[in-house]
Formats: structure tokens, sequence, C-alpha cells
């Protein structure tokens, strides 16, 4: 037997008879339609919120259009409205809550805590179901109309100014919602109860501790924002002073309440990424993270946090002056266990043996703009600044900076890196290096002149603007070109390899975790036999030792 | 060779012989301990955002009656607190008798659990059908908010608003609830087919157990709501 | 094109500006520090370790729990030490200093409005003097705006419910904008004006310009037409309270509690008489809610604020049956 290192391995080329796996285990429209099974199911996401992101993607690209002049001559005013809304609306809630826990997660955390399935199979498949139908609603609204009140629904401009479909997608909101309330209900009790034996809370991959972290916040918070949408719509529907001061109510009560669910919604969004990170910080690094305990903590620390931070959106909204004080110096504390991530985030690739694959690229892109993404944070906790520059371009840029170049970039980080695993296939990794890096150099063109043209005073939501902002909304504009292309990159050549990539085998990056264990794609029920774990997590020198004793005994 | 996985090199197979399971063992379970488990732990979680769900309620209804006193006082005069303390007592006995339910069931007494459940059906179908009556009275009063809202307060007019405000509150907290015992009727029309067909046992009960917890949860909620809403002066 | 025609700096044209930019650039000047570290580091060991055949796997290392106990304490010392300045700015921009002038803005869909206690109503213009301090209450008449001038580094929200304020102190004569930064419908992006800022000589001549006379007197007017003095007489023998003085002071209220007499106790007493009732009268006011406009009010409040406890000026009423 000849020594191999373990990146020139080999990869198995298919037999003859095509091992079973959860792909071809069954065939026919309704073997998909009706699956229990958590992989077809999350395949089933994966398709659901590729949709959205196009249509998102496609909004903001017609926006970016309108704001290369300062008149509003794309679009009339109302169209634009209408835009920026549904951007909001499809990204947020069709997009960026569900699409890594409901597709990697759906995916790849069973397999992790060597389970069978999540705890309850049917609940999820009803989970995908909520979800298309609250999707639905958005589609019907899109497509009949629009709606224009932005995604933040303030009132009382949606309850009785706007003579838009508010009724019907705040409607989908809520139903959609639901499907999330039901993803983190069955991960939380699958992280509980399935995990496969000796798999101790501290042995788990950081994924699961990032995971259970994301769905206790989307139990908590969720619901929350359920009731605030059924209070609108009635008051919507009634006319009745919920929130409407002409009828007594308060409509700061609604931003509060709003934000008790949407600002730990951020972190639904941002924690799942977070844990694709870490995962392949540890693969592409072939280390154990450092820090382990630290990052799993902190992801349960940011959870805890983010309930308490709710406020800062509200700092000139007509809050107390010593209540901004009070949500100011939480918002600050909330950005300590971010930064513990990115420390030991950095210092893992100390001594380390770092592979510049797909993914990692990917990694090392998140690492940087979260980075930008969350000092800017900083800017905005502080009190004195955030008078000047909310609701101004400066908080679009930094939301996006986490949300796009923070959540998405993981998104992407992870469907390379579980995409051998999900579909047995391996990407063609030039183009995939070709991609990180227009969605690199497009992403920052794009966001960064957000930031100098929101602090020199462009607000937000505008359709026409002062002509001293052109230039930067042309930079802008012009790296949501770039961006456009690196998005659509990947589509096209994930979508090939599903046919003509090379056969991935096992383990074609060498990981340890229980993902990489079990075959690719995965059988029905994942293991053949269910495993025992005896090792750490990221217990790479073991890993090593153990294939050295092979190779050579 | 291909790349070895860590779990390949440390646990070189074993066989495990097969035990004939349960009937109604989930294929994803390692056994029926795990599947009860597993399905209380989700129940007692699904509580919990039951419990955010209308804490966001009773948070705006408690802004708006610091911001109506007054108007909160003589919304809740519209209650009747009779009908209100009969339904509430109503309530309790189902809670009651499912939790009878519940006892039967981990004894696999049959009839029993099923009777248990038919009554809990019938308690719980006993308070939807006064809550009913009750809507109809205050719709007929014109208390019903919105446009059916034709009440004017005569003593003090100026009221009027905040009670409409009061009766919106009552209108959405009692739907909501209402709801939840609908939902929970439904299931429990399930249970007795379940129950009487001989699914529940000594192994297998789980499910009954965890409709409890729900239908308790749902009580504690009336039990929230009762004071809130009837007994304010 | 010259630099000066896409400004990366906004103008600095307020008392408050030097402090909001030099904590911006403070800011910028560290986390960009950080963050270019972080840069760097994330390069150079991703290069330095890049994975060669003599490095397959990773060397072992234990993590020293100094390292990550520094990592925590000395950010969560920055990110304090960035609180406090924070604060620091905002109460500079919060605290209106007392002898400032005061201004009202009415926000509707999709225009600010602009009255001077001087009587001036301008639209989507503002003048004000230059190095003095100008307080504007505002308020909404449809949905949620925000006053926003970039110039300043000043907004705040202006709400349907109740009086909100803002202040500044122009350090620059000019010309600045006024944006609405929320959103608000369909013509959000042209709820825009000016800010004209005066040498105060110049100011004195635009307010010689003309008026219909004093907001006060304004709202004396109003206040013989909605007939508020057949209750509100100026000797305790009406069927409300005496109004002239009444303004910062404490008001008993009839459920107990007292209140302070300020813009926005006054505007719901008038809007929704019988939210906070004087004590010792009844709640028979009637509500004005819906009949006087955002404009209306503010000339109202302005003119109780000048009412003087006179000795024997208010007219003889006739009592009528309690």
């Amino acid at each position: 037997m000849t020594t191999t290192t373990i990146d020139d391995a080999p990869f198995i080329e298919p037999s003859a008879t095509a091992p079973r796996n959860y792909l071809n285990d069954e065939y026919g429209v309704l073997s998909w339609l009706l699956t229990r099974d958590h992989k077809r199911i999350a395949v089933l996401y994966a398709i659901s919120v590729t949709v959205f992101f196009m249509v998102g993607g496609i909004i903001a690209f017609m926006m970016r259009l309108e704001l290369l002049t300062p008149e509003g001559d794309l679009f009339t005013s109302d169209t634009y409205n209408k835009l920026f809304t549904l951007h909001g609306i499809v990204m947020i809630f069709f997009f960026l809550i569900p699409a890594i826990p409901a597709v990697l997660g759906n995916f790849i955390l069973p397999i992790m805590l060597g389970a069978k399935d999540l705890a309850f199979p049917k609940i999820n498949l009803l989970s995908w179901y909520i979800y298309m139908i609250g999707g639905s609603f958005g589609i019907y609204v899109i497509i009949t109309g629009g709606v224009d009140t932005g995604w933040t629904f303030y009132t009382p401009f949606s309850t009785q100014y706007s003579n838009t479909h508010v009724f019907a997608v705040t409607l989908g909101a809520f139903i959609t919602g639901f499907s999330s309330i039901l993803t983190g209900l069955n991960f939380l009790v699958t992280i509980h109860r399935m995990r496969a034996p000796g798999l101790t809370w501290f042995r788990l991959p950081l994924f699961v501790w990032s995971m259970y972290a994301t769905s206790v916040v989307i139990m908590l918070a969720t619901p929350v924002l359920a009731i605030t949408l059924v209070l609108l719509m009635v008051e919507r529907t009634l006319h009745v002073g919920i929130f409407d001061p002409a009828l007594g109510g308060d409509p700061v009560l609604y931003q509060h309440m709003f934000w008790f669910y949407s600002h730990p919604a951020v972190y639904i969004m941002i924690l799942p990424g977070m844990a694709v990170i870490s995962e392949c910080v540890a693969a592409f690094t072939r280390k154990k993270i450092f820090g382990y305990k630290f990052v799993a903590f902190s992801s349960l620390a940011i959870a805890f946090l983010g309930f308490l931070v709710w406020a800062h959106h509200l700092f000139v909204a007509g809050i107390s002056i010593y209540s901004a004080m009070v949500f100011s110096f939480l918002s600050m504390i909330v950005a300590v266990p971010s930064a513990i991530k990115v420390f030991n985030w950095t210092a893992t690739m100390y001594r380390a043996s770092v592979s510049w694959q797909t993914p990692m690229l990917y990694v090392l892109g998140f690492i940087g703009l979260f980075t930008i993404g969350g000092v800017t944070g900083l800017f905005l906790a502080a009190l004195g600044i955030d008078v000047h520059v909310h609701d101004s371009y400066f908080v679009v840029a930094h939301f996006h900076y986490i949300m796009v170049g923070g959540t998405i970039m993981a998104y992407l980080a992870g469907i390379h890196y579980w995409w051998p695993k999900i579909t047995g296939r391996m990407y063609p990794e030039w183009w995939a290096r070709l991609s990180a890096l227009l969605v690199f150099v497009g992403f920052n063109l794009t966001f960064f002149p957000q930031f100098l043209v929101g602090y020199v005073g462009m607000p937000r939501r505008y359709h026409a603007y002062a002509p001293e902002f052109q230039v930067l909304n042309v930079l802008s504009t012009a790296g949501a070109t770039i961006l456009a292309a690196g998005y659509l990159l990947p589509m096209i050549y994930l979508f090939w390899s599903l046919k003509f990539g090379r056969k991935a085998g096992t383990n074609p990056w060498g990981a340890v975790g229980l993902e990489w264990a079990t075959s690719s794609p995965p059988p029905k029920e994942n293991f053949h036999e269910t495993p025992v774990v005896t090792w750490e997590a990221y217990d790479y020198p073991a890993f090593l030792k153990a294939m050295r004793e092979t190779q050579h005994g | 060779m291909a790349n070895p996985t860590l779990h390949d090199l440390q646990h070189p197979g074993s066989e495990e012989a097969h035990v004939p399971h349960h009937p109604f063992l989930q294929h994803h379970f390692e056994d029926l301990g795990q599947q009860h488990e597993a399905s209380t732990l989700g129940m007692w979680f699904f509580v919990a955002q039951e419990i955010l769900f209308f804490g966001g309620i009773f948070a705006a209804y408690t802004v708006y009656r610091v911001m109506y006193p007054a108007a909160w006082s003589a919304g809740a005069h519209h209650q009747n607190w009779r009908i209100g303390f009969a339904n509430t007592i109503v309530l309790i006995a189902s809670s009651l008798t499912m939790a009878l339910a519940v006892w039967g069931a981990q004894g696999a007494k049959r009839k029993f659990t099923t009777l248990m459940l038919v009554l809990t059906l019938f308690l719980g179908m006993t308070f939807i059908g006064v809550k009913a009556f009750e809507y109809r009275e205050h719709i007929h009063e014109g208390l019903f908010p919105g446009s059916a809202f034709t009440y004017v307060d005569h003593e003090h007019p100026e009221l009027t608003r905040g009670v409409e405000l009061f009766m919106l509150f009552y209108f959405i907290m009692t739907g909501l609830h209402a709801l939840h015992m609908i939902i929970g009727a439904g299931l429990l029309i399930w249970f007795i087919r379940r129950s009487w067909r001989g699914d529940f046992g000594e192994e297998y009960y789980s499910p009954v157990e965890i409709m409890g917890l729900y239908w308790h949860f749902v009580d504690i909620v009336w039990i929230f709501l009762f004071p809130l809403l009837y007994l304010i002066h | 094109m010259m630099l000066s025609d896409f400004p990366l700096f906004p103008e600095a044209a307020s008392s408050v500006a030097k402090y909001v930019d030099g904590l911006y650039l403070a800011l910028i000047l560290l986390t960009g520090t950080v963050s270019l570290l972080i840069w760097a580091a994330i390069f150079y060991l991703a290069i330095k370790y890049r994975r060669r055949p003599d490095n397959e796997l990773a060397q072992e290392q234990e993590p020293p729990a100094a390292l990550e106990m520094t990592w925590i304490v000395v950010p969560t010392i920055i990110f304090l030490a960035i609180f406090v300045a924070g604060a620091w700015v905002y109460f500079r921009i919060q605290r209106v200093p007392t002898n400032a002038l005061e201004v009202y803005a009415t926000g509707r869909q999709w225009m600010w409005k602009f009255q001077h206690t001087t009587g001036q109503r301008e639209i989507n213009t503002l003048h004000v003097p230059v190095n003095r301090p100008v307080k504007i209450t505002m308020a909404s008449e449809d949905v949620i705006h925000s006053l926003w001038f970039p110039a300043f580094r000043v907004k705040n929200d202006v709400l349907p419910n109740r009086y909100r304020t803002l202040w500044f102190q122009a350090t620059k004569t000019g010309r600045f904008h006024i944006f609405c930064a929320e959103y608000c419908g369909t013509l959000h992006s042209g709820m825009i004006g000016w800010v004209e800022v005066m040498e105060p000589t110049e100011y004195q001549k635009w307010l010689a310009g003309g008026s219909e006379g004093s907001l006060a007197t304004q709202g004396e007017q109003l206040f013989q037409k909605l007939a508020c003095a057949t209750c509100h007489t100026n000797d305790a023998t009406g069927r409300g309270p005496v109004l002239a003085g009444i303004v910062g002071k404490q008001v008993p209220l009839a459920d107990g509690h007292s209140v302070i007499a300020d813009d926005n106790y006054l505007r719901e007493s008038i809007l929704n008489p019988t939210a906070k009732v004087a004590a010792g009268f009844q709640p028979i006011m009637p509500a004005f809610q819906g009949q006087v406009s955002e404009e209306d009010l503010i000339r109202l409040i302005a003119f109780v604020k000048t009412m003087q406890p006179a000795t024997n000026v208010a007219p003889p009423q006739q009592p009528r049956n309690p």
C-alpha cells in the first residue's frame, strides 16, 4: 500500500450498482413532496430559498439601477417604495431566516448528532409547507401590486395610510413565523434527546451549539412578532386604536414590540452563519477551534443578550434619555461575544494547515466583512453618533455587512463545504474560487460607499436624492453588478456539477465530524448503524494518528 | 485508498441484534423511552413559545391598562363575572378529567381513559359554548370593536373609546384562547378514537400526556385572563 | 469632477458637529486599526500556514487561557469607553439651552411646516440666526416623520401623538439640507427642504417681513374663536382652570397624581381633555381632536404661554347653573 496524503486521495469511482442513498431511495414527485426525510426536506428548502433569493436579488438590482441618478427617473416613487419593501420582506422572512437553519441545519444537524432524523419528521415537512404558504402570500402580493410600508410595517403608516397589500403580506410573514418556530422546536428537541451515544454536550460540533442558540432565539422571539402582526392586522381591519394615535393608541409601542422580535431576528440570521464558519474554519485548518468552550458559550451569550438590546433601534424614536443610555450600554456588551468569536477563529489559523479551497475563501471573506459590520455596529450603538446616522445609508451599509457579508458569505461557504455530502458531487473548484473573489470585491464596492454616503447625509429609503451623493451611488451600483455576477456563477456551476461534477467520496476534505463518516450522499437512515462517539469535536490529531496506523498497519 | 473516516477507524463494524419493536415506535428513535422524552420535551418547548405569544399581548394589555385605567374598569363592568367564574370552574374540571385521562392511559385503562377524554371534550365544548353566548351578548350590545361598535357610555361618554380598546383586547385575548381550545378539542376527538382503539398503554402513552400538557397550559392562560378581563375595578 | 462635487464628509455647521465628528473620526481610527490588524492577521496566517505536503495537519496547540481573557476583557473595556464617549456627546445633543429661540415644526405627508413665535410661517424652508441656540418643538399631522439636519448632526422622530424637541446652534451661515429620515410614504424622498442660517442682522430683517401677527396673537384670536375663554376665565370663577402662568407648574390631577404643565400636557388637554383632568374640575370640556390642526395647536399653546395672571383684565362672566 502506498502512502497517500489526505488531499490527493483518489475519489471512489461508482461501482456498477450504485449504493442506495437518500436521493435514489425513492423516485417520483410525491416521494419528495411527502417525504419525511430531513435531507430531502433540506433540498426542498434549498430550492425554495434560492427562488426567493433570486426574487429579492432582482428587486435589489432594480433599486440600484434607479439610484444611478439623483432624479427618480426609472420608476415612480410608489414603485420604488414597493421595491425596497419587497426586497426587505423577501430577503429577511423568506431567505435569510430560513436559509442556513432550514437548508444546511436540516441536512447536517441530525447527521452531526448521529441521529436518523430530526425528532419530529412530520413537523419538519409541515414547516416547509407552512413556509411555502407564507411565501405564496409574498408572491401573491408581488404579482398583485406590492406593498409600500417598508419591511418594518411602522404604524400608523401601515395601519391607516398605506393603500397597498399590507394585510396579505403581514399574514404571509405571520404564517412563515410558524415555520421557523417549528424548525427551532425540532432542532432543540433533537439536540437534547437524539445525540448519539457518547456525544456529550462538549463533544458537539460548534455548529450544533450555534444552532441551539439560534433555535432558542427563534422560539422565544418569533411568537412576539406573531402577536404583534396579529394586532397590526386587527387594527388595519377594524380601525381601532391599538397603535394609531388618532384613536388613542401608541405608535412607539408597536416599534417596541416589533423590535423585541426583530432585533433577536438579526441573531436568528447571523448565529447560523457563525455556525457554518466554525465548521469550515476547523475543517480547512485541520485544527480544533481555538477556545472551543468560549466560542460555544459566546453563542448562548449572544442569544441571551440579543433580547436586551431592541430599543437601540429607537434612540431617536421617543424613548427617554435614560433608557437610551441603558440600551446603548447593553448594545456595547452584546458586541463582546461576537468579538470573541472573531478572535478565536483567527487564532485557530495559527500553526494550522490552512487550505485555500473555496469554503475557506468564503470564511476569510466572512471574518473580514463581519469585522467591519461589527465595528460599525459600535458606531451605531454610540448614542452621539446614532442620532446623526440613524435611518441613513450608514445603517443600510452596516446591516448589509452583517447580513450579506456575514450570513450570505457563510451560507455560500456552507453550501460549498457540504455540497459533496448533499449531492455526492464536487463543484468545479476554479469557478468557485472565481465567484468567491467576485462576491468579495463586488460586495465591498456595493456597500462600502454606503457608509460614506450615509454619514454625508443620505437618508435610507430615498427614491431621489441630492446630486452630491451621486458618485458614491454610482460606485455602489457598479459593485452590485459585480456582486450579481458573483451570485449567478454558483447557481450555474453548482447546477452543472449535479451531472458533471467529480464523484465526491465519503470524505473529500479529510474532515472529522460524523457527517464525513457516512457516505456521500448519505443513506436514507444517515448511518447504517448508530455511531458511538468517543472523541472530542475536531479531534484532528487522533484522526491523523488513526489514519497513519491504518495506512501503515 | 479513500480517506478513512474517524468513525471507520475507531469502530470496526458491529452489528446489533434486531429486536422486534413496538408498533408505535417511529423508525428514527432508538426506543420508546427516547420517543417519549422527545415528544414531552417538544411540548414543553411549544408551551414556552406559547407563553411568549400570549406574553406579547399581555404586555400590550398592561400598557393600555396603565394608560386608560378608568376605561378598563368600565369595560370590565360589561363582563358578567358570574358567567366567567362558572366557565372557569368548567375549565378547571376539564383539566381534572384530562389529568385522569393521562393517569388512565398510563395504566392501560382503555374505557376509563376514553370516558375521561370524552368528558374533557364535553367540558371544553361547554366552555366554548358559554363563550359564544357571551360574545353574542357583547355583539348585541354593540361592543364589538370597529364599525360594529355602537355602544356609548352615557355616564362617562369620554370613556367610550377606551372601552372599545378594552373590548378589542377582550376579543383578541379570549378569541386566541378559544382558538387554542378549539384546536385542543379537535385533537381530543382524534385521541378519543385512538384511545377507544386501544392504542395507549403502559409503554406508549406519551401522546395523551403531551395532550394533557397542552390542555393544562390553555387552562392556565384562562386563569390569567379571567381576573384581567372580568375582575378589574 | 471636483472633489467638492461629491463630498466624503458633510459640512459641519453646528456647535455639536465637532463632537460628533470627533467621535466618529476617533472610532474610524480605532476600529479601522483593529480591523486592519485582523485582516492582516488572517492573511498572514492563511499564507504562512497554508497547506503544504509537510504540514498536512495542524500542530497541536493548547489555548492559553490568558489570551482568551485578554480578548474578552480588553474589547469590553474599549466598548464601554465608546459607550461613555457616545453618551457624553449624546447629552450635549439632548440638553437644550434655556435661552434657545423657539421654533415650531409640523410634519405632514410630505412637507415640513415651520412657525416662528413672531408669526412667520414657512414651508420646507427654515430661517434661523447663526450662533444662537434654536429649539424646535415638533409634531406630525399623520404618520411618523423624522426631522434631520445632516449639517447640524441632529435628528429626531416626529410623532403624531406628542411633541418632541430637538435643538441646534448653527455656527456657519449658509444653506443646508433638511431631510425626512423616517419613511413616510410615496414622496418620502421629496419631504426635504433647506435651512437658511443667517447673520443676526439679516435675520432681524427677515423677521420684519410679513407676518399675521405673533404666534401668541394668532393664538389669542383662536382662543376667542373657539370660545375657550368661556370657561378658562382669568379669575378662578370659570368652570375650567385658570391658564395664566400655568406653564411649567405642577398641576394636581383629579385622580390624585400630578403632572408638569408642559407643551405635551397642554396639547393633550386640548385634544383629549378627559385624559388628565385637573383636580377640582369636572371632565366637561369637549375634545378638540380632529378639530384643531397641529398648527393651530401651536398657536394656542403659544398664547397660553404668554397669558399673564392679570388682576382685573378678565371679562366678566355670566355665571351659569352648575
